[in-house]
């Protein structure tokens, strides 16, 4: 197996973007990456993009085909394009497949990028979509939503740890703070723990600024062997570890509703191929689709122990300057979660981080970062860490 | 041939709206209503309840009350007239939610308020002709009265079924005999599509109930040769406090005698449901060697009336299954608000 | 859900029929015919489970399900059968709240429509064992 670098990253602006397609923000995104990377069209072996629900979303399947035309890579090129799919996973995803070809020897330069457009559909129905990340027939026939399984979860964590909802509103205060320092996040203002308490309930425990926004987005990443790095980039980031884990579909069958098992297993093998533990890692990107699910993920990655992530958050241990900054783009909550963007996000942030490159949010000194990106409740975790140097 | 009920179960939704709730709304006198329907409130069902849910729940509680095999049940039929479906029966509903099917027959009766004891004739000339072990026969509603109007006052939820046998040794109450007398009068109707019945008022009280019931009532004690103070207990149909109460002093039976089943009180009249619920609150309290009296009546019109005696078999099951009493004692109480929501009168599209 | 997709697990949403493994002994539900254990050494019988069980964990969901507006605000658990699985399902028709720990049953009750026109969804629900 070859050592991956990743030499070229863009992200488009987060939000709503009532005048952009789906093809028109991924193609911004693949451009910039390849534009970063100084790489030509020519030069790209393969094309792997998450998305989650085109087909709900914006009536469009076939999204790799659809993606590798408008970035001019077809008539011509015939660039081999493939659609990544795992839920809110699949741009985390979409970055494994793409390592796991470079890493074989298979292709050179791959680009890797993700890309959802949300809001072409009512609220209603894009929750209806995500929705479709859950056990349709046992969990949605039910009444079960995404805000629901995770408010289960959190009124267990609750019950069992003593974790308050001030302690859930933290993560999102924080998020919010980081999110006002990433000129592309969605939300860049500051809110307050009051605002989170006294927003509307969605599903008890959870208001709704304990809850992910819908948002139109894109990013990508350019990949190339480690040995020709140097070749396009002055800063590659190297791929430490990727790992990936699978739980069951429904929450109600999990060993326990309070930790994502699938977390636990890709981080722990992510760990294992990284030669590093918890305490290694300086900055890390988590899936916090809901405030609980960024508490359960500090735990569930080993930063602090099963219980204690609401106390680690209220501490300030995972803000910028914290023993681990988490989501220092803002996460899924202040950045926005274009759910098939999102894990490739998640990478552009530390890559951005382990460059030096991130501004007034820069994490100093950084030399290991983690992403960790989750489908559905949990039964799809993918987890990678990035280093400075090889 | 002895033919009977072999078990009962009976089901009311937990809500109620109080008369006084209704009156408020549309300015009437709750004070006066409640005299002159002697009833103080009605059952009303959850959001998620309909005449298939309640059907199904009476049937489960049925099977649970003699512990039956419910593949031996031949027929199911369910009486009602809120059939969820125009078209697609709640019979099949029922018989696959308590384990009686495929090898089954199945349709749905209507016939206003004795749609249930109509079911129940058929059960038993089912299993008296040998077609059938055992039949299940259902009366559920929940019945539909237009916002302000006389009907809204007592419409309420509930329902009744009764597991019809022969097999003496397994036959709670025996069904001596059934008289039913029918014509064609047109006191109460629904129309395809309409959302709320239509009733001809006072025409309902004269021509219909009283002429029906008091006919049936005394063809079927002329027919067995059995006088009212035969009879331990009485159940008339209940779309009101005051009708039973008024035709069994017509008939000549006691207020002791009615007392026991009167339900209506308590939670309205459940239309197919309603006469069948007196008998099951009646089967709660009787003991081995009581005899009922019982008829049913349904708009449109027509009566069934029973002649029914209890045997030792009671004592064995009354307590496998909730009694009448025990189902609406700890009732929770709504505003007119959420009665409009559970009973799908807000629309949402 | 479609019409085939909804009656294919009819008799699992009425009657709580599940799966059993001879093999390790643990009991499925929602039903699984593969058992998680024992995988292809496993021997899978139907089971049909008694219906009671304990609230795991809740919510309450006030932005409803797409189908379930008019239910709400709804109370929506993790009910922990007594014979060993899990479920999701909703807590329905008590005067008292939810809580961790509770004593539940089964009853049958609507779960939702196919829309105006559609069929109607039938299955299980759960009520307070006291209250």
């Amino acid at each position: 197996m070859r050592d991956v670098a990743i030499i070229g990253v863009k992200n488009t602006k987060f939000g709503e973007l009532w005048e952009r397609s789906l093809r028109d923000i991924v193609v911004e995104a693949g451009i910039g990456a390849i534009e970063d990377a100084g790489v030509g069209g020519k030069d790209i072996d393969g094309l792997y993009v998450g998305n989650m629900s085109g087909g709900r979303f914006v009536d469009q399947e076939h999204i790799g085909a659809l993606i590798a035309d408008y970035s001019g890579l077809s008539r011509n090129l015939h660039v081999p394009a493939t659609r990544v799919e795992a839920a809110c996973a699949s741009g985390g995803l979409a970055l494994r497949q793409a390592i796991l070809t470079v890493a074989s020897g298979y292709s050179d330069i791959v680009v890797a990028a993700g890309a959802e457009k949300m809001t072409d559909v009512g609220a209603q129905e894009a929750s209806s979509a995500l929705a479709a990340a859950a056990d349709r027939e046992w969990e949605g026939m039910a009444g079960a939503t995404f805000p629901g399984l995770y408010a289960m979860i959190a009124k267990l964590h609750m019950h069992r740890y003593g974790t308050t909802s001030e302690q859930l509103a933290e993560a999102a205060v924080k998020n919010h703070r980081n999110g006002c320092l990433n000129p592309i996040a969605q939300y860049r203002n500051e809110i307050t723990v009051d605002q989170v308490l006294n927003s509307i309930m969605v599903a008890d425990p959870l208001h709704i600024f304990d809850c992910s926004p819908i948002t139109d987005g894109a990013s990508a990443l350019v990949l190339a062997p480690a040995e020709i790095a140097h070749e396009y980039t002055d800063t590659p980031i190297y791929i430490k570890a990727t790992a990936q884990a699978s739980d069951t579909i429904a929450l109600h069958d999990r060993r326990d509703i309070t930790t994502l098992d699938a977390s636990v297993m890709a981080a722990k093998r992510a760990y294992e191929m990284a030669k590093l533990g918890p305490g290694d890692i300086d900055l890390v990107e988590v899936h916090d689709c809901f405030t609980i699910a960024e508490i359960c993920a500090v735990e569930d990655l080993g930063f602090t122990e099963k219980g204690k992530g609401g106390i680690f958050t209220e501490e300030g241990e995972t803000a910028i300057g914290g023993l681990i900054p988490v989501n220092t783009s803002g996460g899924l909550k202040a950045c926005g979660h274009p759910v098939g963007a999102t894990g490739i996000k998640q990478a552009v942030e530390i890559v951005t981080q382990l460059r030096g490159e991130a501004g007034k949010r820069q994490v100093e000194g950084a030399e290991y970062g983690m992403t960790h990106n989750v489908g559905g409740s949990g039964a799809t975790a993918v987890v990678h860490i990035f280093s400075r140097e090889r | 041939m002895t033919i009977g009920i072999v078990s009962y179960g009976a089901y009311v939704p937990r809500y109620r709206i109080k008369i006084e709730e209704i009156a408020r709304l549309w300015g009437d006198d709750a004070e006066a209503l409640k005299r002159g329907l002697m009833v103080y409130e009605k059952s009303v069902p959850d959001v998620d309840e309909d005449a298939a849910t309640i059907a199904v729940e009476a049937a489960r509680s049925a099977v649970a009350r003699c512990e039956i095999d419910p593949s031996r049940i031949g027929a199911v039929y369910t009486g009602s007239e809120s059939h969820p479906y125009a078209v697609k029966p709640t019979s099949t509903i029922v018989g696959q939610a308590i384990g009686a099917t495929p090898v089954m027959t199945a349709a749905d009766f209507e016939f206003a308020c004795k749609a249930g004891t109509a079911a129940i004739q058929a059960c038993m000339g089912l299993v008296s002709s040998g077609m059938i072990d055992l039949g299940l026969a259902i009366g559920a509603d929940v019945s539909q009265g237009a916002p302000g109007d006389a009907l809204e006052y007592t419409a309420a939820a509930g329902g009744v079924a009764c597991i019809i046998g022969k097999k003496e040794s397994e036959i709670a109450a025996i069904i001596e005999d059934t008289y039913s007398f029918t014509t064609d009068t047109p006191d109460f109707w629904r129309r395809e599509g309409m959302a709320y019945p239509e009733h001809g008022g006072r025409f309902t009280g004269d021509p219909g109930y009283f002429k029906h019931v008091t006919n049936g009532a005394r063809g079927l004690m002329e027919k067995i040769g059995t006088k009212p103070e035969d009879y331990d207990y009485a159940v008339f149909h209940q779309p009101n406090g005051k009708f039973p109460s008024r035709v069994a002093k017509l008939l000549g039976f006691s207020k002791a005698q009615i007392e026991p089943g009167l339900v209506v009180p308590k939670i309205g009249n459940t239309y197919s449901g309603s006469c069948l619920m007196g008998i099951a609150a009646t089967l709660d309290q009787a003991k081995p060697g009581d005899r009922i009296f019982a008829t049913a009546f349904g708009s449109g019109a027509g009566s069934d009336s029973f002649s029914i005696t209890v045997t030792d078999k009671i004592e064995e099951i009354r307590n496998r299954a909730p009694t009448v009493a025990e189902l609406i004692k700890d009732p929770i109480y709504i505003d007119y608000a959420r009665y409009a929501k559970h009973k799908g009168k807000i629309r949402l599209s | 859900m479609s019409v085939p997709r909804f009656w294919r697990k009819l008799d699992s949403r009425y009657n709580l029929k599940g799966t059993h493994c001879v093999e390790c002994g643990e009991y499925f539900y929602p039903p699984r015919n593969t058992c998680v254990n024992c995988r292809r050494q496993g021997q899978i019988e139907a089971y049909r489970f008694k219906g009671t069980g304990e609230i795991v964990t809740y919510t309450v969901i006030h932005t409803a399900a797409e189908g379930f507006e008019k239910q709400a605000p709804y109370t929506l658990a993790i009910i922990k059968l007594d014979e060993g699985p899990s479920l999701t399902a909703q807590v329905v028709g008590s005067s008292v709240n939810a809580y961790i720990g509770m004593r539940v049953r089964s009853v049958f009750r609507k779960l939702g429509e196919g829309g105006e026109r559609g069929m109607i969804y039938y299955g299980t629900k759960f009520i307070p064992v006291d209250g």
